[in-house]
């Protein structure tokens, strides 16, 4: 009997891979090892709609659909490391799995803060369900909340915790929140509508230590002030769950690099022919924008790599892989939905609506239109998707 | 024929189905979500995709 495909990483990109392989007329063993003790489910609404209401595994789970009934869900079960020339992984608990085909879809872990005084309660992250359990707990109206970090996540918890009545401060280095994806312009107001809902930002400072004995009573910046803290949201980024691939002589540099079918390279340029990787850690050129190897870390991303990887390895890949990627943030009554790498651009510019209303800007590298991005006026913005088709 | 189901009260009108199955979802000119609720068996696995690229997971294909 062949050995199984393994997927190491149970979240959407492990479901939507086992689910692609059935798909696609793969009809083999199927292993999917995950170290967070639930069945897969979708992270968006943890930052949003969920952590305004009670959290729950059931309200997040993602169907279980028939076509991987049989499938070996290993759940709470961590990767320890993997011999690809051996075609071996091995658990934490030293149970070794030979595989026909490996799937790396470990994505991403929570950077945290690193601070002399940081052994305290109250220091929360927004990744997982148990984070979001755990913060929801202590969003309580009148709760100081302060937030390292003004990327999406950060702002959408910001626009959550306020409207459940906390008092906010947002702190992070950059001048706008968002400003790095969304450009200056657009982001600067995003700032306005966040502080015309009672947001305060403390831009271009950084955290230096905690106040506290045993719970976080404030947090000290780099400008020698100190603010008052109840509940602590480190939303400052992730990092790569890739340590148990190392010692293989992939390109680890930042994610995993691939080739366009999402095959793992060496660092001498060799392909594995039974490597994927798929998801956040994925780093693959995209022939939609130019050659080079980059990472998307959006929603869709899980789902359309699976989709291609099952397609590759069950030889039902045809043309280039091309995924069009796609984010949405809501904040308030701002619903955002873009298309494209906005960060490419070198040139930002509205191109529709007012700024002060729904608008859409458009991102423009070399003059080429690389990324759309609106506030409300989606169908605007659905339009524009096919300069990318 | 199959028969669709949008949980209205999960939409948020991202559209993203749109892309997937247009000849089953559209955006009308308001932002708001429209759907058919039948469709001829040919458009399953469109509604499949449709069911996976949908962010609130708010799209069922009702046995």
């Amino acid at each position: 009997m062949s050995h199984p495909v393994v997927i190491v990483g149970a979240s959407m990109g492990g479901l939507r891979m086992a689910e692609a392989l059935r798909r696609f007329g793969y009809t083999g063993a199927i292993t999917v090892i995950g170290d967070e003790p639930y069945a897969p489910y979708n992270r968006p609404p943890l930052s949003k709609e969920v952590l305004a209401e009670t959290v729950s595994h059931e309200a997040v789970a993602f169907e279980q659909r028939d076509s991987t009934a049989d499938v070996n869900w290993m759940f709470g079960t961590r990767v320890q490391a993997t011999d690809l020339e051996h075609a071996v992984v091995t658990d934490v608990n030293g149970d070794v799995h030979p595989y026909s085909a490996l799937v790396v879809a470990t994505g991403l872990r929570s950077k945290r803060l690193t601070v002399p005084n940081g052994e305290l309660r109250g220091r929360h992250a927004v990744r997982t369900l148990d984070d979001a359990i755990a913060l929801r707990r202590e969003l309580v109206p009148g709760a100081r909340v302060v937030i390292v970090g003004a990327g999406f996540i950060g702002c959408e918890v910001a626009a959550t915790a306020r409207k459940l009545g906390c008092d906010v401060t947002i702190v992070a280095p950059g001048t706008h929140p968002m400003q790095r994806p969304l450009g200056t312009e657009l982001a600067a107001e995003m700032q306005r509508r966040h502080e015309a809902q009672g947001v305060t930002f403390r831009m271009k400072t950084a955290v230096t230590d905690l106040v506290g004995t045993l719970a976080v009573d404030g947090v000290a910046l780099d400008d020698g002030t100190t603010i008052p803290c109840d509940v602590l949201v480190e939303a400052i980024g992730s990092h790569d769950n890739t340590e148990w691939l190392e010692g293989n002589d992939l390109d680890l540099a930042t994610g995993v690099r691939t080739t366009n079918d999402l095959r793992a390279v060496k660092s001498t340029g060799e392909v594995w022919d039974n490597v994927f990787v798929i998801g956040d850690l994925a780093r693959f050129p995209n022939p939609i924008f130019d050659n080079e190897c980059r990472r998307i870390e959006h929603w869709n991303i899980p789902t359309e790599t699976a989709k291609r990887a099952a397609q590759v390895f069950t030889g039902n890949a045809q043309g280039d892989f091309r995924p069009i990627p796609s984010f949405w943030t809501d904040q308030y009554d701002n619903h955002l939905l873009a298309y494209g790498v906005l960060s490419l651009a070198d040139e930002v510019k509205l191109i529709d609506g007012e700024i002060s209303g729904d608008c859409v800007f458009g991102y423009y590298r070399d003059g080429d239109m690389v990324g759309v991005c609106g506030i409300g006026m989606r169908s605007v913005v659905q339009r524009y998707r096919a300069n990318f088709v | 024929m199959i028969t669709i189901d949008v949980d209205m009260n999960k939409c948020q009108h991202y559209g993203q189905c749109v892309f997937e199955a247009p000849s089953v979802f559209k955006l009308n000119n308001d932002d708001k979500l429209e759907f058919t609720a039948t469709a001829d068996d040919s458009e399953r696995s469109n509604v499949e995709a449709a069911i996976d690229v949908c962010p609130m997971q708010a799209i069922t294909i009702v046995e």
